[in-house]
């Protein structure tokens, strides 16, 4: 297929599908990180959380369109206060589910997905009654549009490069949150033996809303971060759920770095074969391959060692 | 001129309406303002269908929840918008259409379940319905078993003529061929690109596409041709590909949420449809999805359709205004909802031509009914119970219209069989 090419090009359309490869594992890290606090550090399946992202995108296409109107000269910006709003809309939201409905499942981790499913399907159609069921364009300002020619051949898209900046600056903050703080160590703890950690006085209910809580806000972050490049319509968070599962489960639950590096060879993966084959034989090609090593290590790349 | 005039008080006296229909210019239809009585109901309706002295009684079935509800919902409007007109005007020989929507949830099983419901228990004399062709698929067996009559008003793939379906929109080849023409003939495109989600409308599509290119453009080519999974929304790696192969032009039929991701990494990719290399041309993208990518996404990109919101012609004008007043201001109208509109009109004209209600008279009255009352102009249902209508190309605005730029002299046959395209 490279006949015909010059060497340049061939550099030039490989350094292009080596960024391809890092905004794939961007998107990956962002849309599995929420998931990966709430399902690996708290054993919740959450079928909602494609429609947590989509709530945040949702708040920013509010935010953008109340900055055209009553603050156009700082649309350029809107975004940053759209991600921080959104983190608080889909944290604040997530936190009322785990009072009203996680709490009560801690047992039965099973029921958990089909509470979180039905109330997916709750979530979506109340987004069909609000905001319609046609899709909602997001105005995305100008500077975060359009590429940065590198050279004549070489584009690199400016929200691929954010995309994996805010991929960056989240895995950071949950590294520091979850090694570096007292609500990580309390999390550790419960994570490890929930008994014990009552026991020694942490308050095992509180830190089991804020984690929920953290997990949603940041999916809120991804969703909104994601109308750069997806759309945004009530059933949208259906589009990222399965790859979401398979990032985390495939990673090894529990062990954050196992999801980013689960999120690392399933994106490279992907775009290579991608590039190479077609867009269904690439996606065939990588589940198989995902089915074929968790069959060999149920428990994912990483995984933590646990007493249960 | 039309007859789409609506009383703006639903609550006129049949009088009234019927004075207003005889102020109008005469009528392109069939005899216009038929009185009920002239046409007994035991004589139109000798099968047992949902008809009394004053009423007629029609299916409306669609999604209006699901992931299809997004599309479907401007069917139902154009659909229920057509109904009123007509009851404005006197009805169907003289009875009043009242119809009952059923909602097919995006799920292909409860489509033939509702559309069972709506043959077996509500004795509809006719039905507009179904947006995919699964759901087509799914409840052609129930219309075929108890004889009903489908106006289905999705472009589709083609390969399919059933006795119980009036397709009003195109089938493949009407929407793929002459755009493939136009923009070889005009831009000197040579070497094409197909895209599309994979499932089975595109891939038919492009396989027509595939084979009109090699077989019937001089010196032009394939140059890449592939499918993504429906819901897929990482398109790098495959404009990579499309950079690499500097296609002249890009012909897509991504669907769904796809579309949205796709064509903005396309511009964040810096392919910008504007300056034309390549030009993006598709036939998946109307003015009610252009809503959810974004004007600005895809300013300057083509689309081969038989409908645009901005024809203009007097029809057109009356039917975007009709719209327009029942459904809001700010609504738009894509290439399909103009076709479900088409849908109760050709109904009536064919009932009104047989002078019956009766499925198999109105089947026999179909081929050839005209209506030159249609927003995209005039059309005529052909033998095959598809229509003759003309092909178009627009090209897309930044607020999120098309300009025309292309139609065919006349209008184009349908050919759901297409030789030589198999």
């Amino acid at each position: 297929m490279f006949a015909g090419y010059s060497a340049g090009e061939l550099t030039a359309i490989f350094a292009m599908q080596g960024f391809a490869g890092l905004i794939l594992f961007s998107v990956f890290v962002l849309m599995a990180l929420g998931l990966a606090i709430i399902f690996g550090q708290m054993g919740v399946i959450n079928m909602a959380h494609g429609e947590f992202m989509i709530l945040g995108a949702y708040v920013t296409y509010l935010v953008s369109n109340t900055f055209a109107t009553h603050l156009p000269d700082l649309f350029s910006i809107y975004f940053f206060v759209a991600m921080a709003l959104a983190f608080l809309a889909s944290g604040a939201l997530g936190m009322l589910v785990e009072w009203g409905l996680i709490r009560h499942l801690y047992r039965r981790p099973l029921d958990t997905l089909l509470a979180t499913w039905g109330l997916s399907l709750i979530l979506q159609q109340i987004y069909r009654s609000v905001f319609g069921a046609r899709e909602v364009g997001v105005t995305v300002p100008n500077w975060m549009m359009g590429s940065l020619p590198l050279t004549d051949m070489i584009e690199v898209p400016i929200n691929g490069l954010f995309v994996m900046a805010l991929a960056v600056g989240i895995s950071v903050a949950i590294y520091a949150l979850m090694f570096r703080s007292r609500w990580g160590r309390q999390v550790r703890a419960i994570n490890q033996n929930r008994v014990m950690a009552g026991a020694v006085g942490i308050n095992t209910e509180r830190t089991d809303r804020l984690t929920f809580g953290i997990g949603c806000g940041i999916a809120g972050v991804a969703g909104s971060a994601f109308t750069m490049i997806g759309s945004t319509g009530p059933t949208s968070g259906q589009l990222y759920i399965v790859d979401t599962f398979l990032v985390v489960v495939f990673g090894g639950a529990g062990s954050i770095l196992g999801t980013i590096a689960s999120a690392f060879t399933i994106s490279q993966a992907q775009s290579v074969l991608e590039f190479f084959l077609s867009g269904s034989m690439a996606k065939v090609i990588t589940l198989l391959v995902v089915v074929g090593i968790l069959m060999l290590r149920p428990q994912g790349l990483f995984a933590l060692k646990l007493r249960k | 001129m039309t007859d789409f005039s609506k009383p703006k008080t639903p609550g006129m006296s049949r009088r009234a309406v019927l004075a207003g229909g005889a102020a109008l210019t005469a009528s392109l239809f069939a005899p216009r303002g038929l009185r009920a009585q002239d046409f007994p109901t035991a004589a139109v309706n000798t099968t047992g269908l949902a008809v009394t002295d004053s009423t007629v009684t029609i299916g409306i079935l669609h999604s209006v929840t699901g992931t299809m509800a997004i599309s479907e919902t401007g069917s139902v409007q154009a659909e229920k918008l057509a109904i009123e007109q007509i009851n404005a005007m006197g009805g169907v020989l003289g009875r009043k259409i009242q119809f009952i929507q059923e909602d097919g949830a995006s799920d292909w099983p409860t489509f033939a379940e509702k559309a069972r419901k709506l043959l077996v228990n509500d004795k509809v004399a006719s039905v507009m319905g179904c947006w995919t062709s699964a759901s087509r698929k799914a409840v052609l067996p129930v219309f075929e078993q108890h004889n009903g009559m489908l106006y289905y008003p999705t472009f589709y793939e083609g390969l399919e003529q059933s006795p119980n379906v009036i397709y009003t929109g195109q089938e493949a080849t009407q929407q793929i061929i002459a755009g493939l023409d136009w923009v070889n003939q005009t831009k000197g495109a040579k070497s094409f690109y197909l895209l599309g989600s994979d499932y089975i409308w595109p891939r038919t599509s492009n396989k027509i596409a595939r084979k009109h290119i090699e077989n019937f453009m001089e010196g032009c080519e394939v140059v890449g041709e592939e499918y993504y999974p429906l819901g897929h929304t990482q398109f790098n790696s495959v404009i990579n590909k499309i950079k690499l192969r500097k296609p002249d032009v890009i012909y897509a039929i991504v669907v769904g949420g796809s579309n949205v991701a796709f064509y903005k990494q396309l511009k964040a990719a810096g392919i910008d449809p504007t300056k034309e290399s390549p030009i993006v041309l598709t036939i998946s993208v109307t003015e009610d999805e252009i809503r959810g990518i974004g004007g600005e996404n895809v300013e300057g990109s083509y689309a081969c359709m038989k409908y645009f919101q901005s024809l203009d012609n007097p029809n057109n004008i009356e039917f975007v205004k009709a719209f327009k007043d029942m459904w809001g201001a700010d609504m738009v109208i894509g290439d399909v909802t103009q076709a479900a509109y088409l849908g109760p009109w050709l109904w009536k004209a064919a009932v009104e031509a047989a002078g019956s209600f009766d499925i198999d008279k109105v089947r026999e009255a179909s081929p050839g009914i005209e209506l030159p009352t249609a927003p995209e102009g005039y059309v005529k249902i052909h033998e095959n119970h598809h229509l003759w209508s003309k092909t178009r190309v627009g090209r897309a605005r930044m607020d999120g219209q098309y300009d025309v730029v292309f139609e065919t002299a006349d209008l184009v046959e349908p050919n759901p069989f297409p030789e030589g395209y198999q």
